[in-house]
């Protein structure tokens, strides 16, 4: 099992993570070009970036100085999330192994508050979903699964590191999840990651470019 | 099939009774499928697979706030009760699900875009309820005042069924009420080669002529060229852009476009109403294939901050009582006329007081976005759902409330009726008309 989940899954989640991402990226620019050239036509540089900028750095928008702990809560998550695999240590020997090549790293007591800084962002979000009532009235089955699968690799990273359960069978769920979310990153809501970009581009633009107002 | 929502507000509207009755499922979802595969579909893609269902637009609403912070009532709330469900069922709803989502989109979202400002992917929940809003209008399911509004735009090119005789013996009226103050005043038709022609709504002529009485005198004072046309394209109003019916909305702003090239002016001022404004730059010209307005238009907030600017009116009398300021979404959120209207207010008035928030995170005034065109079947949710705005305008303390837009005017007069506030509200040029100077050489 671990061979599998080391060797070819891997492989194949990072063809459908990048691959996915590609299709969807490009079939959405090929939307717009057929079906939708007001979003090309209004596009601009210079305000699309101001908007991301704004939207990127912590309160700097008025509905992030409206929820402190939300913002807090939410940059710790997604700054975590985004992070912490890339530059732990462990993740870079792989890389290494593999294919020789390496970056900088964190120290792993830093990658160990990072990822339970992550764990309870993922519990602050899920009772948030279930106790807001403006947001649990949208919530769905795949809003619980989309959080646990972003959640899953971090609970199962920590476990495994810590060795506090078996730890060659946690190793493999660990990687097992994260392939789940790698692949899952394309082709489910997760793909904000992708879009946040694209339709903060636009607002931006329209805002700054035909509205002459700010948008955060 | 979806459901349907447990009702709020027991409101009858022979538009939509009347026009569920002619739908099959059959049609319904044939009109779904064709408007979500049409125009917009990237951004309909991208918004529905982007939306992470975080409720962060909530507090953006007012008629969330002002209904108890009722999840329907957010923007999110009302796109998954409309659009969700849509595409969710891939076009089969019922007629009474598309009689639903029609109360929806026509009369609990003003499209006035604050929610755009308050989710963090920038998701146009506003436009989104437009093209539901393009759905229903497909099924004929509109409600009855606002397709009424529709209609006469379709039929006389201005809004109110104003015929071109009763115009022109309007404006003439006016023009001779205005002479007992001005004698030499003439609100000159027609004038080709004018520098400016001026627009504005049809319900102007119909109820609210003294601002053409204004308007006039306004040009008069500061010596403008200026003009308006006789014939059809008068009006620069278009509700159908609202009800959903864009084919008639082309219609309407071509022909004020074309009057304005016929005149050969060299640009357009209106009057002081907003979704017009809406209309002819955001709106009605992408529909035409205008990236902006084919030839220069301003609005009247812009002008009058013009005129003050360079001296061409001047300002002898301030009003003195406490008075406040009302940001119309589409000319602040829309096109960022926030400074120029603060300019004149302060101009004109000795006790300004700024109602928070405002600016481009002004809250809607529930009238506009084709909200009060629905009429007074809709009046007593309309007001209702905009608690905050009268708490908000309490605040301030303030005497008088400018509201320099048309439906905000209306929807404000009528919330300030409705929660017994001490204010009462009026357009810029009516305080205008009090404190500027008229010279002596033009007095009777």
């Amino acid at each position: 099992m671990y061979d599998l989940v080391r060797g070819p899954l891997l492989w194949v989640s990072f063809i459908v993570f990048i691959g996915g991402s590609i299709v969807r990226l490009a079939y959405l620019a090929y939307l717009a070009k057929k079906k939708d050239h007001t979003v090309l036509t209004y596009a601009n540089f210079k305000f699309g970036l101001r908007s991301i900028f704004h939207w990127l750095v912590p309160f700097g928008s008025t509905n992030m100085r409206l929820r402190p702990v939300f913002t807090i809560v939410s940059f710790l998550f997604h700054i975590g999330l985004i992070f912490t695999p890339i530059f732990l240590l462990a993740h870079n020997i792989l890389w290494y192994q593999s294919w020789r090549i390496s970056w900088w790293t964190i120290p792993d007591w830093l990658a160990d508050i990072m990822t339970v800084v992550v764990i309870l962002a993922g519990v602050y979000l899920f009772v948030r979903r279930r106790v807001c009532k403006e947001v649990r009235y949208v919530s769905s089955a795949s809003d619980y699964i989309l959080l646990t699968i972003a959640v899953g690799p971090f609970l199962t990273g920590f476990l495994a590191y810590h060795q506090w359960l078996p730890y060659k069978a946690m190793l493999t769920l660990h990687i097992l999840c994260g392939e789940i979310m790698l692949m899952a990153i394309p082709f489910t809501r997760l793909d904000h990651m992708l879009f946040f970009w694209l339709t903060r581009f636009y607002m931006g633009s329209e805002f700054g470019g035909v509205r002459h107002v700010k948008d955060w | 099939m979806a459901g349907l929502l447990p009702r709020k507000w027991d409101i009858t509207d022979i538009g939509l009774e009347e026009g569920a009755k002619g739908l099959s499922p059959d049609k319904i979802r044939t009109v779904i499928k064709k408007v979500l595969n049409g125009e917009g579909l990237a951004r309909i893609k991208a918004y529905v697979d982007t939306c992470i269902h975080c409720g962060l637009c909530s507090v953006a609403c007012h008629h969330y706030l002002s209904n108890d912070c009722e999840p329907r009532f957010a923007p999110v709330g009302k796109i998954k009760n409309t659009l969700w469900e849509m595409i969710k069922n891939d076009g089969r709803v019922s007629p009474e699900f598309i009689k639903q989502a029609a109360e929806i989109a026509y009369t609990e979202c003003n499209l006035c875009k604050r929610c755009s400002m308050y989710c963090p992917f920038g998701i146009d929940m506003a436009w989104m309820l437009s093209v539901v809003r393009r759905i229903c209008h497909l099924c004929g399911v509109v409600p009855q005042y606002l397709q009424d509004t529709a209609n006469s735009h379709s039929v006389t090119m201005n809004q109110m069924w104003v015929k071109q005789d009763e115009w022109i013996d309007t404006l003439q009226w006016q023009e001779e009420e205005a002479q007992g103050e001005i004698p030499s005043l003439r609100i000159p038709l027609d004038k080709e080669g004018a520098d400016i022609m001026y627009s504005v709504i049809g319900p102007e002529p119909k109820f609210r002529a003294q601002l053409i009485y204004s308007a006039a005198v306004l040009f008069n004072v500061a010596g403008l060229n200026w003009t308006m046309p006789s014939f059809d394209g008068w009006d620069n109003s278009d509700m159908a852009m609202y009800s959903g019916d864009w084919e008639v909305m082309g219609r309407v702003k071509k022909a004020h476009f074309e009057a304005a090239m016929k005149l050969k002016v060299k640009k357009i001022v209106m009057g002081e109403c907003g979704h017009a404004f809406r209309s002819v730059y955001d709106v009605g010209n992408r529909w035409l294939g205008w990236k902006m307005h084919p030839i220069p238009i301003i609005h009247a907030v812009q002008f009058y901050y013009e005129l003050l600017r360079d001296g061409k009116i001047k300002i002898v009398r301030k009003i003195k009582e406490p008075v406040t300021l009302h940001d119309p979404c589409n000319i602040m959120r829309g096109r960022g006329l926030m400074d120029c209207a603060r300019y004149v207010v302060k101009a004109i008035c000795e006790d300004f007081r700024e109602m928070y928030p405002n600016r481009e995170h002004n809250y809607c005034c529930c009238a506009g976005g084709g909200v009060i065109n629905c009429g007074p079947p809709w009046k007593k949710k309309r007001v209702e759902s905009n608690k905050v705005k009268a708490e908000q305008m309490a605040a301030t303390g303030a005497k008088i409330v400018i509201t320099p837009c048309h439906n905000c005017h209306s929807g404000i007069e009528d919330i300030i009726h409705y929660y017994k506030l001490p204010m009462k509200n009026v357009f810029i040029i009516d305080l205008l008309m009090q404190c500027i100077e008229i010279p002596e050489e033009l007095r009777a």
